[in-house]
């Protein structure tokens, strides 16, 4: 990979849902290791371009690159099935709703992925999965069903399962937003640790404080455009469009 | 002539030998109809249509003729065209099937009911559609219509005194062949419906335990 190489990059995105565009002409360059915030109020589609990213809400056009190869790319259905597995591999991706595996333990949450797809052994599955729960802090919770678990430690599973299958970068979709607000705190500083290992992340989220305080670049969405992109201090401090100015105004003081 | 139940403990070891064919030939049947009515379900649900309206088809005529009926059709009906089966396998095979129909659309209910965002988590981690299914969608489905497929295996517990036609010796055939030789209908039936009686019970404490062991994992 060269330099001047973007490690993502979202080149003219289009989606529509009939006569409704969710998103118009959307351009985003995310580097190895950079944390990229995406906030906007709700029906801007900042959800949507993130999970257009892993293909789970296919664009209608443009293109999705992660390093050198094309995420959507055309290709006979079964091709593309082949193809879009192996690419998912390599990006986590993290719900509001975590997701997790209810009828599965916590140590089978993790391990399934990695044994079913990478063929590792049991033992390095454990390993693994032991590995993955010490980094978010529930080690103690291996064995343990998702029933069993609080909102915020369900979380922390859901990441330590995406992390389980090494991906080369983590999309959170509003990752804090079910949690009492009491729990967000504990999933913010798994996110945290990770943005120390300099994990590149792209985060959809409600929370300014967070985006401030942790990310390398945030957007700014509305309507399906990005209105304005920039770094945290002068998004935050210095906005320059009017909706972004309204928009902050009503969150940064509400 | 009165009743005269001291006819029942000569023929015990018949009746208990009826009573384990009659479990043998449910268990057997259930195992069919259970994961016969996944593949069903899975077909009904996922399956292009040039596969789903045969199968379609096929499950209607299970659903929509007497299970007597498939029963004659199976052990006599296709000794003619070659395939002579035991009226063990034959008596199995139609009960399997015509409970693997019923099953299998409460299975679809249920897996229509799994949270789309377990797809959605699992195939963000690279899973395939049908690796998906396997491990992630069905397990749950059929976590969440256990009870409901527990009553359809009480119903076919009963409904397998049907196969004492074709022939097979269990408990409501050893009940009769017992008859024929005392002479004693009410004792008999009797005797049977206790066994049916007893095994059911068994049947529902098994599936009970089985629900309770799958509770933390719902």
């Amino acid at each position: 990979m060269t330099n001047d190489q973007p490690f993502i990059s979202v080149r003219h995105a289009k989606k529509n849902y009939g006569a409704l565009e969710v998103l118009k002409d959307i351009n985003l360059q995310v580097d190895k290791g950079q944390i990229v915030a995406i906030i906007g109020p709700s029906g801007s589609g900042k959800s949507t371009l993130l999970r257009a990213i892993n293909d789970l809400d296919p664009l209608t056009g443009g293109e999705i690159w992660l390093e050198d190869m094309q995420i959507n790319k055309e290709l006979p259905h079964r091709q593309y099935e082949k193809h879009i597995n192996k690419v998912r591999q390599n990006i986590g991706m993290v719900f509001q709703h975590f997701n997790l595996f209810p009828h599965l333990t916590v140590r089978e949450n993790i391990t399934l992925a990695p044994k079913m797809l990478k063929g590792i052994s049991d033992a390095e599955a454990n390993k693994l999965a032991e590995e993955q729960l010490a980094k978010v802090g529930l080690s103690d919770r291996i064995d343990y069903y998702p029933s069993q678990l609080s909102g915020g430690q369900k979380q922390r599973v859901a990441i330590a399962r995406a992390l389980a299958m090494k991906p080369k970068v983590m999309l959170f979709d509003e990752a804090t937003s079910a949690l009492d607000p009491e729990l967000v705190e504990e999933v913010n500083l798994v996110m945290k640790q990770l943005a120390e290992e300099h994990m590149t992340m792209i985060i959809v989220t409600h929370e300014m404080g967070f985006a401030e305080s942790v990310c390398d670049r945030v957007l700014f969405m509305d309507e399906g455009i990005v209105v304005e992109e920039g770094p945290p201090e002068v998004i935050f401090k210095n906005p320059k469009n009017e909706r972004t100015q309204n928009f902050l105004r009503k969150h940064l003081n509400g | 002539m009165g009743l005269d139940f001291s006819v029942i403990p000569g023929y015990f070891d018949a009746l208990l030998l009826g009573s384990l064919w009659t479990v043998a030939i449910t268990l057997s049947s259930a195992l069919i109809s259970f994961f016969g009515g996944i593949l069903l379900a899975v077909i009904a649900l996922y399956s292009p249509a040039i596969i789903r309206y045969p199968f379609r088809a096929f499950a209607f005529m299970f659903m929509g003729t007497p299970l007597l009926l498939q029963l004659f059709l199976i052990y006599f009906g296709l000794i003619q065209i070659g395939l002579d089966l035991p009226a063990f396998v034959a008596g199995v095979i139609g009960l399997g099937l015509h409970f693997a129909v019923y099953n299998s659309d409460i299975i679809q209910a249920g897996i229509l009911a799994v949270d789309k965002g377990q797809h959605e988590g699992a195939r963000t981690l690279g899973l395939s559609r049908l690796q998906t299914i396997r491990k992630i969608i069905v397990p749950q489905a059929v976590r969440t219509v256990l009870p409901p497929i527990g009553n359809n295996m009480i119903a076919l517990l009963k409904d397998s005194a049907l196969v004492s036609v074709i022939g097979v010796a269990e408990l409501t055939l050893t009940a009769q062949l017992a008859i024929s030789n005392t002479f004693r209908p009410f004792e008999f039936y009797v005797a049977a419906a206790a066994c049916y009686y007893v095994i059911n019970l068994g049947l529902e404490y098994g599936l009970r335990r089985l629900e309770q062991s799958i509770q933390t994992s719902r």
